[in-house]
């Protein structure tokens, strides 16, 4: 049954130095406050897992909270590059970042198959791609009854995934809805898992879609609104496109993207704000 | 760049930019009724203003898992609340890749590059010659090499430069002919590849004997000259070359209100 706490509590209780943690949302429900107390409280040796790492592990990168990144795509939706990601596999800044690179298709069922409780899942993909030959966690499969080689990724099982949705009751059941991405299959792949959320109701009303996490297969629930920004909620924000756009200048300068940790996450005196 | 049908920016009603002729030009190449699956940026641009003038029926698919969007205005991302809020469905992403794209389900295949070769390879992961030690690390991959396999055509919508029209991609994402004719189908890939590059500055079609991508059409204004200077390779060019018709007022009308109240 998942116990309601607050964010910091839940954060502290479930992220160890050097788990594999996944704060999934696909540009929609993006955990960002989680992210954020996880660099309060000086979180390293992470290995970061996301299918679109976006600005918030940006943000964990440059604060020097990642050991390792497993992903598909790492920019700046609409934007450009993640500047910190880039200056981090470019030139070790503020430390050496190591990198297991998939495809988003390849992502997708490395989560499905670290739900389903296999090993591997199988797919028809990175045939003809350089990235085979760069990831060692992509291998040819033969297909046992029509020969045919396909491709095979690993499972992924994080330590901990983090995810955001709209809604959970007062017993931890959580749902979500809109583009829900891969968060089922990232929360049901986990050893642990946390879910921050907009509103807490007394009872949550059926919708058409919508993804129901019940309270027996999360650990923590914290009432965090606004937990997704500058990512959205639907039905309850709108993606801020122009902190998007913004964190261009913010993220391509060293000293700025320190004084932003400064001022965001950290209070002069160092206390978590 | 700009440049307009002389050349040169004017302020006259008559011109447009370059990057407005590549996105009515790619705009042009989607047929109402087809399914698009539509990357971010260019491409997202050009479908949305199909959609708007000759193809009301075209079928609008993000990665994030909306099936049949119908944007009133740009996304920033592939995955801005408008997508989901106007799709006739919402699916996971899991879904989106094993169940709608992998099986060939996908008609036309809409991307960009940070650099493309002859045979239309594309790259978006890394520029330099060492992976592990990149000149530039680029955001990668996301949903293109699994899209560049399995839709049955592929468009790609890319500024044409130097800088990204090379001899050889230094990292092949997503993979357009390899090597040459034959190399698509000896890998099992479904698809039918890049049968179209729209640039800011004309057309490219694959040459049906070699595969190799050629001038096909130049935008107004522009002459060869500029596209080969354009082009990090020898580029062949067509027997037979047209020049695109010239952006109706109607299309710069509804691109540009698109534009102005999506994108910065």
């Amino acid at each position: 049954m998942a116990e309601i706490v607050r964010l910091s509590e839940a954060v502290e209780a479930l992220v160890c130095d050097g788990d594999m943690l996944a704060l999934e949302g696909f540009t929609h429900l993006i955990p960002f406050a989680a992210g954020h107390e996880i660099i309060r409280q000086g979180r390293r040796d992470l290995t970061l897992v996301r299918m679109t790492p976006d600005i918030v592990y940006d943000q964990l990168i440059g604060a020097g909270c990642a050991r390792k990144l497993i992903f598909s795509w790492g920019g700046n939706p609409g934007v450009g590059s993640l500047h910190r990601f880039r200056d981090a596999v470019q030139n070790a800044w503020p430390r050496p970042l190591e990198i297991e690179e998939h495809s988003h298709a390849g992502m997708a069922n490395r989560y499905v198959a670290g739900a389903s409780g296999l090993p591997f899942a199988v797919l028809r993909g990175y045939v003809g791609t350089d990235l085979a030959a760069q990831t060692e966690t992509v291998k040819p499969v033969t297909c046992p009854f029509t020969g045919e080689v396909l491709t095979a990724v690993p499972a992924l099982n994080p330590d901990v995934t983090v995810v955001h949705a709209q809604q959970a009751d007062r017993a931890g059941n959580v749902q979500m809805w809109g583009i829900t991405g891969v968060q089922k299959e990232a929360v049901l792949a986990a050893r642990r898992s946390l879910v921050t959320v907009e509103e807490i109701v007394d009872e949550l009303q059926p919708r058409p879609g919508v993804v129901v996490l019940p309270t027996w297969t999360v650990d923590y629930v914290a009432h965090v609104p606004g937990g997704a920004h500058p990512s959205y909620a639907q039905d309850y924000s709108e993606r801020d496109n122009d902190c998007y756009i913004a964190w261009d200048a913010v993220s391509r300068d060293r000293d700025a993207f320190t004084a932003w940790v400064a001022e965001h996450l950290v209070q002069p005196d160092g206390a978590a704000r | 760049m700009t440049g307009t049908a002389t050349g040169r920016p004017q302020a006259a009603p008559a011109t447009w930019t370059a990057d407005e002729m590549m996105s009515v030009a790619a705009a042009r190449a989607l047929r109402s009724g087809v399914v698009c699956f539509v990357g971010i940026g260019l491409p997202s641009t050009a479908a949305n203003l199909a959609r708007r003038t000759h193809a009301p029926d075209l079928v609008l698919v993000y990665e994030s898992g909306t099936l049949g969007s119908k944007p009133d205005r740009l996304p920033l991302s592939i995955g801005d609340g408008i997508l989901a809020q106007t799709a006739d469905a919402v699916v996971s992403v899991p879904e989106i890749f094993n169940y709608w794209l992998q099986p060939g389900r996908m008609g036309v295949g809409f991307l960009s590059a940070a650099q493309l070769d002859r045979f239309g390879n594309i790259n978006t992961t890394v520029i330099g010659p060492d992976y592990r030690d990149p000149v530039v690390r680029l955001p990668g991959a996301g949903g293109a090499p699994e899209i560049a396999a399995s839709c049955r055509e592929v468009i790609v919508v890319v500024r044409q430069s130097t800088r990204v029209f090379v001899e050889r991609v230094d990292f092949v994402t997503s993979l357009g002919f390899g090597t040459g004719c034959g190399q698509r189908e000896r890998l099992g890939l479904r698809g039918k590849g890049p049968v179209l590059v729209i640039t800011d500055l004309g057309i490219l079609e694959p040459d049906p004997q070699t595969c190799e991508l050629t001038l096909t059409q130049t935008h107004p204004g522009v002459d060869l000259e500029q596209i080969r200077g354009a082009t990090g390779w020898d580029l062949s060019v067509a027997a037979e070359l047209h020049t695109t018709p010239p952006p109706t007022p109607r299309e710069l009308e509804v691109l540009r209100a698109l534009t102005r109240q999506g994108r910065p």
